[in-house]
């Protein structure tokens, strides 16, 4: 399975859940955003724009409830997500009933406000895996992209203690422009710090990753050499024996054909927001489309029957080129939220399509090492409650 | 199959666990932010895998769940050097 949005949200790097078109399948990925709050600012953070608008979390007992009736649907993996998940003081006490229901349970995390005892207390509690989010391999990158200045040292020693308690440990860099040629140094830290798995992801262009797009876009080339040097690692890798998996994710503004999003529209995953609005992926939020709470309806309702997750389920739903495209059950039409952004209609081909009309768009978001001087001062808009309020008063 | 191989001990990676999942009426593999769905023969061999049974007990342990069964010896080699590949276990 492709990589679908912004990895930071945790969407799973693979998934061979297999596909049956004729039926709805079950909901095998049930992602938990338990919180919008979050100490770190990404440029790239895939939460709506306006989540400062969003409404009262959901309470310790709504969220168990959420996953029992989650794991009556099939639901196996789960993800807790932000925001920072951390910033959920009853995180342990959700990771014991999930645990108990039978989910294999996934951490995602920027590190920061974990320690010792909690990775400890955490793993007494039945966490199957912590995931730990890298904005760049040094000081200075990570400061600048994460806003704040401490944060790299704190990643360093809980990853370090991730291991050191035995869980496996995934770590996912985010890369773009100002990150992706430190790729070498990048992966040593990995090989340094003993990753099972490493998510080397390019940002996705969602939610803030979509204001900050100029800001993050590599370069042709830069993405060349990032992926033949992952290349090169894999193959060092393979001769020392290591297990180590490198998980490269190009962007898909580079490509002619769209990513199979989400392996189609309500087809795996469910993620549910902070404030219980259950959505077939974690950007769909963006979209003109009422979504369902948990809170009013049950889950098995909400993801069979509501019209939500029906919207763009099978292949009725498509227009041309999409509709008459002998690759329509590859790619699903690709992804719903890139359409709605780049056209304004969440029914047309993902314009990362070259049989789009819009496609133009993307060839002239890409960048090639001889134009990037005129981009090189830009700024970009740091992920934070102030800001999120400024898009909630346009909005 | 060697005599090496038969002495062995496989062990499920600890990234790894194996489980019955009633929703698919079926055996998974579960890590990290993914799932394997096992076939049947697949699921009997993994089920056990249990870290303390040697190879030679496994296929024994298979024989006698599946008598009528053949080359059950070479079945069984194929998938765990596969699955060693997979870093599912180790040998």
């Amino acid at each position: 399975m492709s990589k679908t949005g912004s990895p930071c949200n945790g969407a799973p790097a693979t998934l061979n859940a297999g596909s049956d078109l004729k039926s709805i399948g079950q909901p095998l990925w049930l992602l938990a955003e338990l919180t919008y709050k979050c100490p770190l600012q990404c440029p790239y953070c895939s939460n709506p724009l306006d989540f400062a608008a969003a409404g009262a979390e959901l309470t310790t007992e709504q969220w168990i409830e959420v996953f029992r009736q989650g794991r009556e649907l099939g639901a196996v993996q789960l993800g807790f997500s932000g925001g920072e998940p951390l910033v959920r003081q009853d995180l342990e006490e959700l990771i014991r009933a999930a645990r108990d229901l039978g989910y294999y349970t996934n951490l995602i995390t920027s590190g920061v406000g974990l320690s010792e005892q909690k990775v400890a207390n955490f793993r007494e509690a039945g966490l199957d895996h912590i995931q730990v989010s890298f904005q760049a391999s040094d000081d200075s990158v990570n400061a600048m992209v994460s806003g704040s200045e401490k944060a790299f040292q704190q990643k360093l020693k809980m990853a370090r203690e991730v291991k050191a308690q035995g869980y496996p440990m995934v770590l996912n860099f985010v890369t773009h422009r100002h990150n992706i040629d430190q790729i070498d140094r990048i992966i040593e830290l990995c090989i340094e710090l003993e990753a099972d798995f490493v998510e080397l992801a390019t940002c996705q262009y969602y939610g803030w990753g979509f204001e900050n797009r100029d800001w993050l876009m590599p370069s042709i080339e830069q993405l060349t050499f990032a992926e033949a040097r992952t290349n090169h690692w894999r193959e060092e890798l393979e001769r020392r024996g290591s297990k180590m998996k490198l998980i490269f994710v190009t962007p898909d503004y580079y490509e002619e054909r769209p990513k199979a999003c989400m392996n189609g529209w309500g087809s795996v995953f469910l993620t549910v927001t902070p404030d219980g609005t259950a959505l077939p992926c974690h950007s769909a939020r963006m979209l003109p489309i009422e979504f369902a709470k948990v809170t009013d309806l049950g889950l098995k309702e909400i993801w069979y029957e509501h019209p939500s997750f029906n919207q763009f389920r099978g292949f009725d739903w498509m227009q041309e080129p999409c509709r008459s495209c002998d690759e329509k059950e590859q790619d699903f039409g690709g992804c719903r939220c890139q359409a709605y952004m780049l056209t304004g209609d969440a029914a047309a081909a993902d314009p990362v399509c070259s049989k789009s009309s819009e496609h133009s768009q993307i060839v002239a978001a890409r960048r090639s090492d001889s134009d990037r001087s005129e981009t090189e001062n830009d700024s970009f808009i740091y992920r934070n409650e102030r800001n999120s309020k400024v898009f909630f008063r346009q909005g | 199959m060697s005599s090496d191989m038969l002495n062995k001990i496989p062990v499920l990676n600890s990234i790894y666990r194996l489980q019955w999942e009633p929703a698919q009426q079926g055996y998974v593999l579960l890590y990290p932010e993914g799932m394997v769905q096992l076939n049947g023969p697949a699921s009997e061999i993994l089920r056990r895998v249990d870290g303390e049974r040697s190879v030679t007990q496994i296929v024994d342990d298979l024989q006698l769940s599946f008598p009528d069964a053949e080359g059950l010896i070479e079945d069984v080699e194929a998938f765990l050097v596969e699955a060693h590949e997979q870093n599912w276990i180790s040998l």
